[in-house]
């Protein structure tokens, strides 16, 4: 176990030897202490190691993964995860807006509560959060899964593409374009997958599925006097 | 972008560390707002009267004989502690608006940053550690206070367009964002008798709502008003005598987050602010909701 202790190395050095680690690195478990709301923990790594960061961070830690398996025990603050490639981020607490924001690939787990903008824009990441979600959440989400065993804010899912959003509490409204769409069998086998990779207790039959009424992704020439 | 910073004491025997820890969380905040910083403390006020804040940009001739000055000038007892570049002057409360009015006559260079039977207003363009340490903060005592690191978007650097804004007895605050309908709210707030010192956006915000709590709101009913006059993006923190309130756009881009143990409730706009507190390890962590009013009284 690699121990990097914030509160005595600098941020730029931490971020520098986890960033020089390759695929066939044998120093793959790393800790990382005191983050203290620090921005920028553990961004932009590219290889399978697991870093442990024990408390909270600020902006946009774990940003741009690849490979890495990156647990925060304490919250997140803003763009946890953002454009994550692959890999895994787990958030222990909460995590504050825009989470998982544009990522392509990967896992992102968090066991509490996201706060708004959760998954906008997202182009192919999963998303499993155990608590509610915000408001604005998936808003113009491409692709990718997002579920939430909690509530979902206002305006859930506005003007999305082809991101499946699953959720097993309360919607408390939809954004545009966005609807409640039939449950079959292939939802429910990836819902399944998606809950036990996420190692989260809950029952696929729960949860109701959202997604594109599609009517947005032509322009209407009936709407062209909007634009005069 | 700004910093915002907000503690507010449950537990009394904290008081005299208060300006300890705001130091504290206001450096924290320098690179959201490297421009200019301010505080307002909330100390203990003393029947019958009340706190001038005054600052001057020649404090050594200003502030030498003011007390003596003001007081022969009112005929009452006069106090001043001086603060660096700011004192407070303690006065009867019943004599303040003669104190305003005959401060213009003795010391014309003095500017007032706050009134009131509790708040004391020190703000300055120069980076968060050298207003707190020229202020001497870390070793002021009171029941809460606000503090606000700013990067200026709406008006100029001075010491005028500092935050925070007090446009009302005992009230202040602080603002991160920017108000999209301030000229128009300013000029409807200017016909119903309000005076502003600055063109500054969140001037307009303080002035609104000293206007609705003047019309017998409490801080609460003046912040859900505000949700529906104040157009914009903003994250306020509001002080008066006997709390602090918080509220976010129905947007909410502006962050927030907020912690709260049995000794303290506090406001950061980012965690880091809160991460030098006491016991922050056991606190309740959260982030405010959009468009909903929070606030706290003792």
């Amino acid at each position: 176990m690699e121990t990097v202790d914030l509160a005595t190395t600098p941020l730029r050095d931490l971020n520098a030897a986890l960033q020089a680690q390759t695929r066939e690195t044998n120093r793959t478990a790393w800790e990382v202490l005191n983050p203290r709301g620090v921005h920028a923990i553990a961004v932009g790594l590219d290889a399978p190691i697991q870093v442990t960061v024990r408390g909270s961070t600020g902006y946009y830690c774990g940003g741009m993964n690849k490979q890495a398996e990156i647990t925060v025990t304490g919250s997140a603050g803003p763009g946890v995860a953002e454009n994550m490639m692959s890999g895994t981020v787990v958030i222990e607490g909460d995590a504050s807006q825009y989470a998982g924001a544009t990522g392509q690939g990967g896992l992102l787990v968090i066991k509490g509560n996201a706060a708004s903008r959760c998954g906008i824009s997202m182009k192919g990441i999963d998303i499993v959060v155990f608590g509610n979600i915000g408001p604005m959440s998936a808003f113009m989400a491409q692709a990718g899964r997002l579920v939430v065993l909690g509530d979902a804010g206002e305006a859930l899912g506005d003007s999305l593409y082809e991101a499946r959003l699953y959720v097993r509490g309360s919607v408390k409204s939809l954004g545009a374009d966005c609807v409640e769409k039939e449950m079959r069998p292939e939802h429910l086998a990836e819902l399944s997958d998606l809950l036990s990779r996420a190692g989260a207790d809950a029952r696929p039959e729960d949860f109701r599925r959202y997604g594109s009424a599609r009517t947005l992704y032509n322009f209407k020439p009936d709407n062209a006097g909007a634009y005069g | 972008m700004c910093g915002i910073v907000g503690l507010f004491l449950k537990d009394r025997a904290l008081e005299p560390d208060l300006g300890r820890h705001l130091a504290a969380m206001l450096v924290t905040m320098t690179d959201r707002g490297p421009d200019s910083a301010g505080i307002a403390v909330y100390a203990a006020p003393q029947p019958g009267r009340a706190r001038l804040t005054v600052t001057s940009a020649a404090p050594e001739a200003d502030f030498a004989t003011l007390a003596e000055d003001l007081g022969a000038a009112l005929a009452t007892e006069v106090t001043l502690d001086r603060h660096g570049p700011a004192a407070v002057l303690h006065l009867p409360e019943d004599r303040l608006a003669e104190a305003r009015a005959a401060l213009p006559g003795l010391r014309p260079g003095v500017g007032v940053a706050s009134e009131g039977r509790a708040i004391e207003i020190y703000k300055e363009v120069g980076r968060p550690a050298d207003v707190a340490m020229r202020f001497g903060l870390a070793d002021m005592a009171g029941s809460h206070g606000i503090g606000h690191t700013r990067m200026a978007t709406e008006s100029a650097v001075t010491t005028a367009g500092a935050h925070p804004f007090s446009t009302g007895p005992d009230q202040c605050l602080v603002h991160n964002g920017s108000l999209s309908n301030h000229n128009n709210v300013r000029r409807r707030l200017r016909h119903g008798g309000m005076d502003f010192a600055t063109d500054n956006d969140s001037e307009v915000a303080a002035a609104y709502l000293t206007h609705r709590m003047a019309k017998g709101d409490d801080l609460g009913k003046a912040l859900e008003h505000a949700l529906h006059d104040l157009d914009g993006f903003y994250t306020f923190v509001v002080g008066t005598a006997d709390g602090f309130g918080v509220l976010r756009d129905a947007i909410a881009c502006k962050p927030a987050v907020m912690a709260e143990t049995d000794q303290w409730v506090a406001f950061g706009s980012e965690y880091r602010a809160l991460a030098v507190l006491p016991g922050i390890e056991g606190a309740r962590v959260w982030e405010p909701e959009p468009a909903t009013v929070y606030f706290w009284r003792h």
